[in-house]
């Protein structure tokens, strides 16, 4: 068995990481800087620490970590509400084990449920709405952050609770659209990038054609990638050579995995349950149609509607977890980073989540103890 | 006889009576010691090794194991790895009311059966019962009492740049079975627990009269955890390659989907050990012969001694070295 983070070959990445860091070095020298790629996935961020990529290819290629991890790009102000859903006797909350340390303005969920209240780490939507079945008594929420890949399940949650009559299940999606940010970027932010390492399980969704804008309308070439090393540092040689050429394309180097129209179940699922809203990002602000909410035909299972939750304005602290996630500044250039800010004890939620950029320094290329 | 641990089984009376007599005794047949309120235990001369842990898994029984052989195993193996060998046990169980009877019994035959193989006498025990709600079905703690293995040669203060870093087989078993064994993963594999003890390996081992200079079980916390406790404690540069872990495929598709390092995945049957460099072949012939052991690999080595603060590093298939440190908070499974 082939598993996901395995280099095919050693000996084959190696030279490849070779060939990589001498086409760069010549870009380098041709362009008169380091050529730079956004990894947009968070699990890039996770695989491009932990196999050693990003540490090879230090001085050579400038990889940036991009709005890739669901939790890091969650609003401060969406994130005390789903902590504070969590304040009622009468209410389980479900979430995703990402979602539980994360730093309210007030606590996280986990110190809520450390308090008594009931906080449950599921694996799946699904999960929750099974725990609603068995809990008639009780209002079961579950917190659903994600993105293109995420949605398809939480409409399946739906879903079920639909089909199954469950109706003291209720979902709070703040969930996130992998273009509309890309575009912002690209024309608000204007982050300084040669090309984007494209998120391979958002891609098995949304197929390759959904980034022919970045050529029509950027002429920013972009690499469709696997996690595992080989996969990777080929995307990556495939997009030296696109810059180094000067000819931007869309490539899917993940044609295993990614059709060119992507997953089309996965996207009926998403339509027939959701609709495009506006969403607040961390760090960017309110982006046009940038998220999906739960359409109105379902809105017995909108948390947002069920609830009324009152919150305030979150509290300001230096945390750059939103330079983070556009690429305008890197983990180590946060004063808090590994001093008052530590995947312990997490000021912002790039430190937390599993696939945020400060906790993948953290974890894997941090030198000191 | 009932069928479910009720409050009175725990009060001291006819039933609490008979609960001891008909499940615990006749499991561990020291009935003669259970006549008096402390056992009395011949000891040669030389130093004892005492350890003691207490064992709260969920779920109860899981593919390769339950509480019971875990209690034995557990508290047998940190004997062994700290160079003694294990001799007595004492078991406390503290159980919550409504328990089932039959399942109880199923675990303290199950802690008496590991406890013959591991050859150790359990020869004291405790029982209380508590209101339901105040326990998980069922706690177990054990102390065990050993004795220092004459000659044996386990002394970290001889740790040297060039010894061996070996584990006894593959890492992360205990920890995916057990979360499948919840039923949480929505994920299916008949991966068991490696939960074993080692008393009889470790000892083949140290009578072979190999240069073993620290062993550890890296239970919970994992591989990753132990080794960088040694690297730290003993102030030595320890070099592990990733591509030489052994690691079952049912492990590593577990922990990608779930985004889980099996390095700091939790194990009940491994031992590893740094052993010096020219006593390895050795070590390994005879910790294969074992079932327990037959995978067992030299994972990496010592690199240097005695430079400051000791450090783990892993050094990835692309050759780049990295530094592991301690688990930050515990392991929760990704999002996406």
């Amino acid at each position: 068995m082939q598993t996901l983070f395995e280099p095919a070959d050693p000996a084959v990445a190696i030279e490849l990481a070779q060939k990589v860091i001498a086409l760069a070095d010549r870009c380098k020298e041709k362009f008169g800087a380091m050529p730079a790629f956004m990894e947009v996935c968070g699990s890039h961020t996770m695989a491009l620490a932990k196999t050693g990529v990003k540490l090879i290819l230090q001085g050579h290629v400038n990889l940036i970590s991009g709005p890739g991890c669901p939790v890091c790009v969650t609003d401060q102000k969406q994130i005390d509400a789903m902590i504070e859903v969590a304040e009622s006797d009468s209410r389980i909350v479900c979430t995703f084990g990402d979602m539980m340390r994360v730093p309210g303005s007030k606590r996280s969920l986990l110190s809520a449920k450390t308090e008594g209240r009931d906080v449950r780490i599921v694996y799946s939507p699904l999960d929750a709405v099974r725990i609603a079945e068995e809990n008639p008594e009780k209002e079961v929420v579950f917190l659903g952050v994600g993105f293109e890949t995420t949605v398809p399940v939480l409409a399946a949650a739906i879903q079920m609770a639909a089909h199954k009559n469950i109706n003291n299940f209720s979902m709070w999606a703040t969930t996130k659209l992998v273009q509309p940010v890309l575009r912002t970027l690209l024309s608000v932010k204007k982050v300084k990038i040669n090309g984007f390492l494209l998120p391979g399980h958002v891609s098995i969704v949304l197929g390759e054609q959904a980034y022919r804008f970045l050529i029509d309308e950027f002429r920013m070439p972009g690499v469709i990638s696997g996690f595992e090393p080989v996969e990777m540092l080929s995307a990556i040689y495939k997009l030296l050579k696109m810059v180094d050429e000067g000819r931007p394309e869309i490539i899917n180097n993940y044609k295993s995995v990614v059709r060119a129209g992507g997953n089309k179940t996965a996207q009926k699922m998403m339509n027939e349950f959701f609709q495009p809203c506006d969403e607040s990002w961390r760090g960017i602000g309110m982006i046009s149609k940038s998220g999906l909410e739960i359409r109105e035909k379902y809105s017995r299972f909108n948390a947002k509607e069920k609830f009324s939750i009152k919150i305030g304005e979150p509290k300001k602290t230096p945390c750059r977890c939103g330079d983070m996630i556009c690429g305008l500044a890197s983990p180590e250039e946060c004063v808090l980073f590994g001093k008052a800010c530590t995947p312990l004890h997490p000021v912002g939620p790039c430190m937390v989540s599993t696939e945020g950029s400060c906790a993948a320094h953290y974890a894997y290329m941090r030198k000191e103890g | 006889m009932e069928r479910k641990v009720t409050l009175a089984h725990g009060d001291g009376g006819e039933l609490a009576h008979k609960l001891i007599q008909q499940i615990f005794i006749s499991a561990f047949g020291n009935g003669h010691a259970a006549r008096f309120d402390s056992a009395y235990l011949s000891l040669k001369s030389g130093e004892i090794a005492v350890t003691t842990d207490s064992f709260v898994v969920r779920p109860l029984f899981f593919p390769g194991g339950d509480i019971g052989k875990i209690a034995v195993s557990g508290t047998v193996n940190d004997l062994a790895v700290a160079g003694a060998i294990p001799l007595y046990l004492t078991a406390g169980f503290i159980i919550e009311e409504g328990f089932s009877l039959a399942d109880l019994r199923k675990i303290v035959q199950s802690l008496a059966e590991e406890a013959g193989k591991a050859g150790v006498r359990v020869v004291a025990g405790d029982t209380k019962v508590v209101e339901k709600g105040g326990a998980d079905g069922v706690y177990i703690n054990t102390t065990g009492v050993g004795l220092q293995r004459a000659g044996s040669s386990v002394d970290p203060s001889r740790i040297e740049a060039g010894d061996d870093i070996v584990v006894s087989g593959t890492i992360g078993d205990h920890g995916i079975a057990i979360l499948a064994a919840r039923g949480e993963l929505g994920l299916m594999t008949d991966l068991e627990s490696d939960c074993a003890s080692l008393n009889k390996m470790i000892a083949a081992l140290i009578d072979g009269g190999c240069d073993v200079k620290m062993m550890r079980d890296p239970t919970r916390g994992g591989v990753a955890t132990t080794l960088v406790e040694i690297a730290e404690d003993f102030g030595a540069v320890l070099e592990i390659e990733e591509r030489t872990l052994p690691i079952r495929n049912e492990v590593k598709g577990a922990c990608d989907i779930l985004g889980f390092d099996p390095l700091y995945l939790a194990n009940e049957g491994k031992v590893i050990l740094v052993v010096s460099h020219a006593d390895c072949p050795q070590a390994l012939d005879i910790l294969r012969r074992f079932p327990e052991g037959e995978n067992t690999a030299v994972i990496g080595h010592v690199a240097g001694r005695g430079r400051g603060t000791g450090q783990l590093l892993l050094e990835t298939p692309l050759g780049s070295k990295r530094r592991i440190h301690r688990l930050s908070g515990m392991m929760l499974p990704r999002i996406c």
